[in-house]
Formats: C-alpha cells, sequence, structure tokens
C-alpha cells in the first residue's frame, strides 16, 4: 500500500490527524511519582483507526486523558508533543483547549451508566455541548440534537430527547454518548473501552456503527481496549501497551498474526480461542508490577520468558525488519519462527 | 405526585392530633396554672370562680375534648394571662421570628454554599484549608457565648450596631418588615449573623463533601470532554448534584430557626415567638404553649412536604409515590 503512484496523494493521506511524540504523563503523589505514561509515541491518521492495547493500568487511559487534556491533578504532562492537525497541544492555554474539545476532539468514555449526568436530561447535555461551541438558538439546537440521537439507532428521538439517563438502558446512553461524540463532526475520536461494560450483541452495533460512522467522515477513532478480538475487528494500526510505555506496534494483521514482543505474544496467548478444547489456558505469568516499583529495564523481564541479564537495561525500539512499520521495544524480539 | 401529597396530607392530621395530644398532656403535668396565676390572698370564692372561668374544674379528658372540639372550629383557646386568643397572640410575634430566621438561612446559603465550593474545589489551598477549620469553629462554639461576644465587641465596643430590639419597619408590596429601613437592617445584622453561624458552618461542609465526591464521577469529566466551560460545569453540572442533602438541612434549620430562636431572641431582646413561648411556659399559659407547639409542628410538617417536592426537582430518579403509578 506504499506504492501508490499518486505521490503527493499518498504525503496527504498519510499527514497524520493526530502525532504522539513521546508523551510522558506523571503522577506526582505521596508514595512517589508514577509513571503512568512514559515515553509514548504514535500516529493516527484521516478515517484511521488505531487500537490501543493493554491491561488495567497500562496508561491507556491516561494517554487518552493526556490528548484531551483532561488528567486530574497530581497528574501532570512531564514532556513531549502532542500534534493535532499542526498544533502542539501541550501547553495550549486552557480557553483555546476548551474550544477543541468537543468540536475537534470527542472522547467516548468506559461506563455509559455513570458517563451521563443523573439529574440533567438528555436534551440538556446535549443542548449545552452544541452550545458550547456554536453560537445557535435553543430550538436549532434542540432539531441538531434529535437528528444526531436518530443518527446512532434511537428510537423515537423527539420523546427520548425529553428523558433522563436513569430511563435508558446502558446500550442506549452509550448511543447517546455516542451521539455527543459525533455533534461537531470531530476530527479525532478518543474512545476508551466504549463497548466493555455493554453485552456482545449491543458491543457488535455500536462496533459497526462507530467504524461506519468513521469512514464516511473520515474521523481518525483510537480505540482504547483490552480485548484483542474487539481490535481485530476495528483498527487498522495496534499500540501495544505494557506499564507505561508502548512495547509493541505495527499494521493490525502483522501484529496479531506474527507478535514481535513476548508480552503481546502472550496477550494473544491469553485468548480463549485460540487453545485447544480440553488444554488448560496459557496465561502470562505474575501481574504487572506496581507503577512505583517498576524493575529497572525492561518493564515485562520478570513475567518474560526470553529475559536475561541485557533486559536490565532500558530496550531500544527495534524495527521488526521483515514488516514493514512494525517495531517493538525489546532486547529480543520474536522472530517468526520463534513465535510459530 | 397529587396522590402523595394528599396521603401526606392524611399522615399530618394524625401528626397534628398526636401532637396536640401529647402537649396538652404534658403542660397539665407540668403544675396547676391557677397556683401561679391568682393572687395568693384570694379567697376560697374567688379561687374557685377563677377556676371555673378559666374551665379548670372539668377533668382533664373533658378539657382536653373541649380544645380539640374549638381547635376543629380554628379557636385553640385564649391566653390565661393575656385574655386575647393565642392564636392571635403568636401570629402578632411571627412576622419579627419569620424575617429573622428567613435572613438568617438566606445568608448562610449565601455564603455558605460559594465558601464550601471553594474549599471542595481547592482543598489544598491556604484559603480552603481555612474556611473548613472556620467551620468548625462555626459548629463547636456555643451560640450563647457567640452573641453575647458578638453585642460585646460590634455594639458595646466598636458601637457598628444597636445592641437589641427590632428597628423601624416599613411596608413594601404588603409586607412589613424592618428589613426594608436602614435602622431596621443595622438591628437585625447581629442577631441574623450570629444566628446563621451554625447553619453556614454545615451548608460549607456539606458543600465541600459534596463537591469532593461529585469531581472524580465520569458525568463531571464527560462535561468537561464536551468541552463546556468550567463555570457551566461546576454551577450546572456539580451543583445540582450537591443539593439534596443541602435542601434536607436547610429544610430542619429553617424550621428550627423558626421554632426555637430562644435564646437569640432573648440575647438580643427580639420581638419575636420565642420569647412568648419562654413566657408562657413560665406562667404555665397552656392554650398559648399548646397552640405554639401545634403551630410548629404543622411548619414543619410543611416544610418537610416541601422539602420532598423540591426533593423530586432535583433529582430525577426520586418518585414520589410508591403506588402503581408507571409513569416512567
Amino acid at each position: 500500500m506504499f506504492s501508490t503512484p499518486d505521490f503527493s496523494d499518498n504525503l496527504m493521506m498519510r499527514k497524520p490527524t493526530l502525532s504522539v511524540e513521546g508523551l510522558s504523563t506523571w503522577f506526582h503523589t505521596k508514595a512517589g511519582i508514577i509513571k503512568a505514561v512514559n515515553g509514548v509515541s504514535f500516529d493516527v491518521a484521516r478515517g484511521e483507526v488505531l487500537g490501543l492495547v493493554g491491561e488495567s493500568g497500562s496508561g491507556k487511559t491516561v494517554t487518552g486523558f493526556s490528548i484531551m487534556g483532561l488528567v486530574d491533578h497530581p497528574g501532570k504532562i512531564r514532556e513531549g508533543r502532542i500534534l493535532f492537525n499542526g498544533t502542539n497541544l501541550v501547553g495550549l492555554p486552557a480557553e483555546e483547549l476548551r474550544q477543541l474539545r468537543g468540536t475537534r476532539i470527542a472522547m467516548i468514555f468506559q461506563d455509559p451508566m455513570m458517563t451521563l449526568n443523573p439529574v440533567l436530561r438528555i436534551d440538556t447535555q446535549m443542548i449545552e455541548a452544541i452550545r458550547a461551541h456554536k453560537v445557535m438558538t435553543y430550538g436549532e439546537a434542540r432539531s441538531l440534537a434529535r437528528d444526531a440521537l436518530g443518527k446512532v439507532g434511537i428510537p423515537s428521538p423527539d420523546e427520548r430527547l425529553a428523558a433522563y439517563p436513569h430511563q435508558f438502558s446502558g446500550g442506549m446512553r452509550q448511543r447517546v454518548a455516542i451521539a455527543i461524540a459525533l455533534l461537531h463532526k470531530p476530527d479525532l475520536i478518543i474512545a476508551d473501552e466504549p463497548t466493555t461494560a455493554l453485552d456482545v450483541t449491543i458491543q457488535a452495533q455500536i462496533l459497526f456503527e462507530v467504524q461506519k460512522l468513521c469512514r464516511e467522515t473520515g474521523t481518525a477513532l483510537i480505540w482504547i481496549t483490552h480485548d484483542l478480538s474487539v481490535v481485530a475487528a476495528i483498527a487498522d494500526h495496534i499500540c501495544v501497551m505494557y506499564a507505561g510505555r508502548v512495547v509493541e506496534k505495527g499494521m493490525i494483521d502483522d501484529v496479531l498474526d506474527s507478535p514481535s514482543h513476548p508480552y503481546t505474544e502472550g496477550l494473544i496467548g491469553s485468548i480463549p480461542g485460540h487453545n485447544r478444547p480440553g488444554t488448560p489456558l496459557q496465561q502470562i505469568p505474575g501481574v504487572m508490577p506496581s507503577l512505583l516499583t517498576l524493575p529497572s529495564g525492561c518493564g515485562f523481564r520478570r513475567r518474560c520468558r526470553y529475559a536475561d541479564a541485557i533486559c536490565k537495561t532500558e530496550p531500544e525500539v527495534v524495527n521488526i525488519p521483515a514488516r514493514k512499520g512494525q517495531r517493538a521495544r525489546c532486547w529480543h524480539p520474536l522472530s517468526d519462527e520463534a513465535s510459530s | 405526585m397529587t396522590v402523595f401529597v394528599i396521603r401526606r396530607l392524611f399522615q399530618s392530621i394524625l401528626t397534628l392530633f398526636v401532637t396536640s395530644l401529647l402537649v396538652f398532656f404534658a403542660v397539665f403535668a407540668v403544675g396547676n396554672p391557677i397556683d401561679v396565676l391568682i393572687d395568693p390572698g384570694a379567697d376560697q370564692i374567688e379561687f374557685e370562680r377563677a377556676v371555673r372561668a378559666l374551665g379548670l374544674d372539668r377533668s382533664i379528658w373533658e378539657q382536653y375534648f373541649i380544645f380539640l372540639e374549638n381547635a376543629l372550629q380554628g379557636d385553640v383557646g385564649r391566653s390565661f394571662v393575656f385574655n386575647t386568643p393565642a392564636l392571635e397572640l403568636i401570629l402578632q410575634r411571627f412576622p419579627a421570628t419569620l424575617e429573622l430566621a428567613l435572613t438568617a438561612m438566606l445568608l448562610a446559603n449565601l455564603v455558605g454554599i460559594p465558601l464550601g465550593l471553594y474549599a471542595g474545589l481547592k482543598p489544598e489551598s491556604v484559603a480552603g484549608r481555612s474556611i473548613m477549620a472556620g467551620s468548625i469553629l462555626g459548629f463547636s462554639l456555643p451560640g450563647f457565648w457567640v452573641k453575647v461576644t458578638v453585642i460585646m465587641v460590634f455594639a458595646v465596643e466598636l458601637g457598628w450596631f444597636p445592641a437589641g430590639g427590632r428597628g423601624e419597619t416599613a411596608t413594601f408590596l404588603g409586607i412589613t418588615s424592618s428589613l426594608f429601613t436602614i435602622d431596621g437592617l443595622s438591628h437585625i445584622a447581629l442577631p441574623a449573623i450570629s444566628l446563621s453561624l451554625f447553619t453556614m458552618a454545615l451548608v460549607i461542609r456539606l458543600t465541600r463533601s459534596g463537591v469532593r465526591e461529585t469531581l472524580p464521577m465520569d458525568y463531571i469529566k464527560f462535561a468537561r470532554a464536551k468541552g463546556l466551560r468550567e463555570s457551566r460545569v461546576i454551577s450546572v453540572h456539580v451543583l445540582k448534584n450537591i443539593m439534596i442533602p443541602i435542601v434536607t438541612v436547610m429544610g430542619l434549620e429553617f424550621g428550627g430557626a423558626v421554632a426555637f430562636t430562644v435564646i437569640t431572641e432573648t440575647i438580643f431582646s427580639w420581638p419575636g415567638m420565642g420569647k412568648l413561648l419562654i413566657d408562657s411556659i413560665n406562667f404555665l399559659d397552656r392554650p398559648v404553649v399548646v397552640a405554639y407547639i401545634m403551630l410548629v409542628a404543622m411548619m414543619f410538617i410543611g416544610i418537610n412536604l416541601l422539602v420532598d417536592l423540591v426533593y423530586a426537582v432535583l433529582d430525577p430518579r426520586v418518585r414520589l409515590s410508591d403506588s402503581g403509578s408507571n409513569n416512567t
């Protein structure tokens, strides 16, 4: 796909909507510094879906909040750049950041039961989101909100506008949250495990609809999840995070078919479907270390079966020559033979 | 909701009935008003005439049923001491107490909620910590001591405000109140501020803890992610969520302020109902005491009903009727 004849068109296509470079977000607590995000870099282009994968506490969500400029005290972006359409979001004045939030960058949260304010009606919560960024009468904003609800598949949106969140099911609430995220046709949507709290049928519907909307509008999407099967269904690229670092990234098929970082290999191996019935499920031994007491060098080395003395020093990011764009932060990247 | 209100009204009637029974017999048990009211030098004939005139020669049950019969027709009896209708006596004093209580509650909210918000939003700041330390003083210092000290400092030493009494009143929109004159305002300042301190401290702490609980919620983060201005996030998304405990406390505190401002009214010689109650208890003026307590009970019932109705406005998940209405 990199041999497109029209070079300029190719450049346009590949100009990233979002480019995160060496992002570090640290939390200064009484117990010590928690390096929740530690030198993370990735790009997302227009219309592209990036899967950000990792287990709980790996720094996926904090990465999302860093891009939104919503890192809570005592967290701080320590270094790095977040280039959004060429503008560095790090250090941008609060008001300019607010004007980007909700319009150009939107976010969908994990738990739909908690994202909508329980004491405000749906129309209030949608109309305020519209009018925070556009000068518009109440009536105009309301009909815009109604159309948005219709587009995400909520039946009789006119009546539902006057309802309160507790009168909706979880799936419906997530649709409302997605409708709110899409209101201003953002360039980038950060979806933080939006289907984790939903049952599987609803999950599939929402996956399908979000993917369709992104393809149609050219919105870039970062899909944060711990569920590799979801990523496999939706993403173009994948970033695997572990203990605040990106340990592997690449095209989705390359990484899933032939992972080069032992942690990715472990993650894929843990999917129950990969095992033959009757055999014990594979698992990665141990638990992720506390971010306060990370081992020196590679954060994964105590759980890694390939670890040796050299892993006590920080591994470099290496290109995987066989597959273009695939990279791993490992001293012992797996070759195709080793992982098969 | 109508069903809810109607059922509430029936419950209220029962409550009032029980209250009347308790108060009537309690005051009877305290002592015989004749001993206090009559001139000790009076002879037996005068004594018996007085007893008959007040209706005290009948049995307590008989007296109670006569009271009940009259009360149902709106007559709660005449004061033994002043020989005027008890209700009239109380209602004369009511506006003074009401204006004091309302001013105090208004102050408590207007000052308490912003301070609580600030302390909740900036808990680590010096100002935030100072507000919390101050609120501890607010509800742990004894009320009478604060009031006497306030008079000493601001009335006696500095001479900024008068030490007691209700100032000039003026009528505005049909309401006669001392709030409409400069003199009246200067008179109400000290009693209202000192009466509001305890409630203000409560409101500060409730607001702060509410803000601390609400801020980490996902819906606040989502509101910010929508790009709302911080002022709207705080004033709509946070504030509406923390109003329920504040409204509850306000209801109770307001009722308490109207009914039991005895100390404040005594110290500042404020011509309100609290002073009347104490005097009536001392003279065993049973009709006034009973009427007073009944009025206070009615007021609390009214306030509680209002608080419940406000709950339903503030939180849509509160459903007022437990009958089978399916208005979801």
